[in-house]
């Protein structure tokens, strides 16, 4: 985890938003967005989405909503909405 | 055992018995622990004030009883949540009328130790005596991670045990410590508070017990890559479903019919050993009649918990939320509501028993007071004799059978309803949910066989203890009203099924079904119609049987016949189109079931939730029923 993130700010990448990433995807957390209530903030931090964790993009439900992501060593679902308030670095590839 | 009292009102323990409260996250097999430390002796009840379940057990160390507790599962101290406000109150001694408990044992799953050990900081900082068990650790050897129990317990400065929940092991081990808590080795210096420094903390405790976090589970992978494939996932899921309904619905049904019998034998032999007819009645219908009540729900309640259990313990569960959630966000649910949904099509009673799965308190009530809405098997036989009553079998509409069509109106009229109502509920009354949704997908896992027993047992002694006696007293009381006064006199030479309706043409139901014509005259209803409404309440096919014998019908049971040339006091048909359509629409809203008001109060621990659906649902079935009728005379029906 230490060594993806440290290349993570090395290259300085783009912010995006979780929501945006394709199944597959692999990206470093960076915060929640400003616009998340404190209670969805710390909820999503709870669940392993601090900044520095690594997240994969894991699949899409059948009607493309929710995703299913790994953070944390642990694989669990999120709703469009909330994916949207979730900053994110991708890494290439 | 014998230090455990009714834990309704909270007061579980008796003074002086020690109390070790279980703690971890969501999915860290804290439940399956728990099963084994007190096997199937627990209680279980609600907090007080809040729709959280509670369950206490004792275990035996040494001929010493230690109580203990499963707290419900949380990520951290910071509650966000109602539910999660339980835990923190309770370990803080915060918690109105419940002692903080005399020591913890913390439950993480090791294979995802780097999320859960700021809970373990957490707890820690609590002070109170405290031991790591780590569970899964078969699981995390198996996937290439690692980890040092003893360094970690020199880390923490706790003692650390390592069990399968899952086979038991390592459990006698655990429950070999539990009394002694006051000798466990106590942290020299406690984890520190700040958020930053807790993370490093974490980290640092982490990597002097070299631990190695493990792969992801290929065999999981492998797995979902089919059952939540795009086409084939959906596949499976219909499938599943299928199977799910098609086991509550039919394998239950002959446990039932089988139940039935067995009570009607009873009942017959009651009848024609005992001379006095009051005792007579009360047995052979009053309480045989009400027993039989509760009991038929038993093999459906087992069933559905056997099927719920295995399902989320294999965990396909959170794979069928994961596949469904955006279907029931229209509704302002999420997925795991939907099988609660489909249960109610069976029963609303296993129905509102599985929104236990559910997390958020707002979404189990709303899940709760709309689910009866959901056509349920009861509904069938009225619907049947309703929709006899209106179109013959030989009718066609569209080249398909008139009867087929309108009872698959009925059912999709249930069903949507049911939807829209928790949409409204959920947009209105239970507005404004903290919590997202969130959902873990555990790996899939063979479940333990008693997992599955403890979680069929507990909910049937739930069911049969707090449900049950207000079922069998309502069952009672309407005997009462649709038997009494005796009319022995009047009687006297009249054919049995005359004599059976005299009786409740003139029996203080007859009299309360008098005094509410008013209400339900608008809707076509006379107050014999009323009369079977009442008997309904036991049952909703009750409503068949009572309909047939107020009607003095040759076979109680099928009353069409007698129902067709039925009149009023005025000589008019009872039975019209429009009547029968109002009937039809009131049946389908109106919460006619008192077995379903018993479990709502069980369920949600206070009457006001049940009096709340009771009253919406009679609204809407009175307003609905009468806008149906009033179209259908309009149209000369």
């Amino acid at each position: 985890m230490a060594t993806s993130s440290q290349r993570a700010h090395d290259q300085s990448g783009s912010v995006v938003v979780l929501a945006q990433l394709p199944p597959g995807g692999r990206a470093t957390v960076v915060g929640t967005a400003p616009q998340a209530t404190s209670a969805l903030a710390s909820r999503l931090n709870q669940l392993g989405f601090r900044p520095k964790a690594q997240v994969d993009v894991i699949r899409r439900a059948p009607l493309g909503d929710p995703t299913i992501y790994r953070v944390q060593d642990t694989e669990l679902c999120l709703r469009r909405r909330e994916a949207q308030l979730i900053e994110v670095v991708p890494e290439p590839g | 055992m014998t230090a455990c009292h009714d834990v309704d009102a909270g007061a579980v323990t008796v003074a002086g018995i020690r109390r070790v409260a279980l703690v971890g996250s969501p999915n860290a097999g804290k439940t399956s622990v728990f099963n084994h430390l007190t096997g199937l002796r627990a209680k279980t009840g609600n907090y007080p004030g809040v729709t959280v379940g509670r369950s206490v057990g004792t275990t035996s160390v040494d001929g010493v009883a230690v109580a203990v507790e499963d707290l419900p599962g949380t990520y951290s101290l910071d509650p966000i949540s109602p539910d999660e406000r339980v835990v923190t109150d309770l370990l803080t001694g915060k918690y109105p009328d419940i002692d903080r408990p005399d020591a913890v044992v913390l439950i993480a799953d090791s294979t995802t130790l780097r999320r859960s050990i700021t809970l373990i900081g957490q707890v820690l900082r609590l002070d109170l005596p405290c031991l790591l068990t780590l569970t899964m650790g078969d699981e995390l050897t198996s996937r290439g991670g690692r980890i040092d129990v003893e360094a970690l317990s020199t880390a923490l400065g706790v003692p650390v045990l390592a069990v399968v929940g899952h086979h038991g092991s390592g459990i006698n081990g655990l429950r070999a410590r539990l009394a002694s808590f006051d000798q466990w080795q106590r942290p020299p210096i406690l984890p520190p508070s700040d958020q930053q420094a807790i993370d490093a903390w974490g980290q640092s405790v982490l990597d002097a017990a070299d631990y190695v976090a493990p792969q992801p589970d290929q065999r999981t992978r492998r797995i979902d890559r089919v059952l939540l494939h795009p086409l084939w996932g959906t596949v499976i899921f219909f499938a599943v479903m299928f199977w799910f309904f098609q086991v509550l619905f039919t394998a239950a049904a002959p446990l039932r019919d089988g139940i039935a019998r067995g009570l009607t034998y009873l009942g017959t032999q009651v009848a024609e050993h005992i001379g006095n007819p009051i005792i007579r009645g009360l047995l052979s219908q009053g309480i045989i009649g009400g027993v039989g009540t509760v009991l038929q729900f038993i093999p459906q309640i087992v069933l559905l918990f056997l099927l719920l259990a295995f399902l989320e313990n294999i965990g396909y569960m959170s794979r069928a939320a994961f596949l469904m959630d955006r279907v029931m966000a229209m509704t302002g649910l999420e997925g795991r509501a939907f099988v609660a949904m489909l249960s109610s099509v069976a029963c609303a009673i296993p129905g509102i028993m599985a929104t236990r799965t559910l997390p958020s308190s707002r979404d189990r009530i709303a899940t709760i007071v709309t689910a009866p809405l959901m056509t349920c098997s009861a509904r069938l036989p009225v619907y049947t004799l309703l929709i006899g009553l209106l179109v013959t079998s030989q009718t066609r509409w569209w080249g398909l059978s008139a009867q087929g069509v309108t009872m698959f109106l009925l059912y999709l009229g249930g069903g949507m309803s049911a939807l829209i109502a928790a949409l409204l509920v959920k947009s209105t009354v239970l507005r404004g949910d903290l919590l997202p949704f969130t959902m873990e997908l555990p790996p899939y896992r063979l479940p333990s066989p008693q997992a599955m027993l403890a979680a069929m047992w507990s909910a049937a002694k739930v069911f049969l203890r707090k449900a049950g006696t207000i079922i069998l007293a309502t069952s009672l009381v309407l005997w009462a009203l649709l038997n009494l006064p005796v009319r022995e006199e009047e009687t006297r030479g009249l054919s049995s099924t005359d004599s059976t309706a005299y009786v409740m043409n003139h029996s203080y139901a007859a009299d309360v079904g008098k005094a509410i014509a008013p209400v339900f005259t608008p809707l076509g209803f006379d107050w014999r119609t009323d009369v079977a409404l009442l008997g309904s309440l036991s049952a909703r096919e009750v409503f068949v049987s009572t309909l047939g014998q107020v009607s003095a019908a040759t076979d109680p049971d099928h009353p069409r016949q007698a129902l067709t040339t039925m009149t009023d006091d005025h000589g008019q048909r009872v039975f019209t189109a429009p009547t029968v359509i109002a009937l039809m629409i009131y049946f389908m809203f109106a919460l006619q079931c008192m077995s379903t008001i018993a479990v709502m109060r069980r369920e949600t621990n206070s009457w006001r939730w049940p009096a709340f659906a009771f009253s919406y649902m009679f609204v809407l079935a009175w307003v609905m029923a009468f806008a149906a009728r009033t179209i259908a005379v309009g149209l000369g029906a």
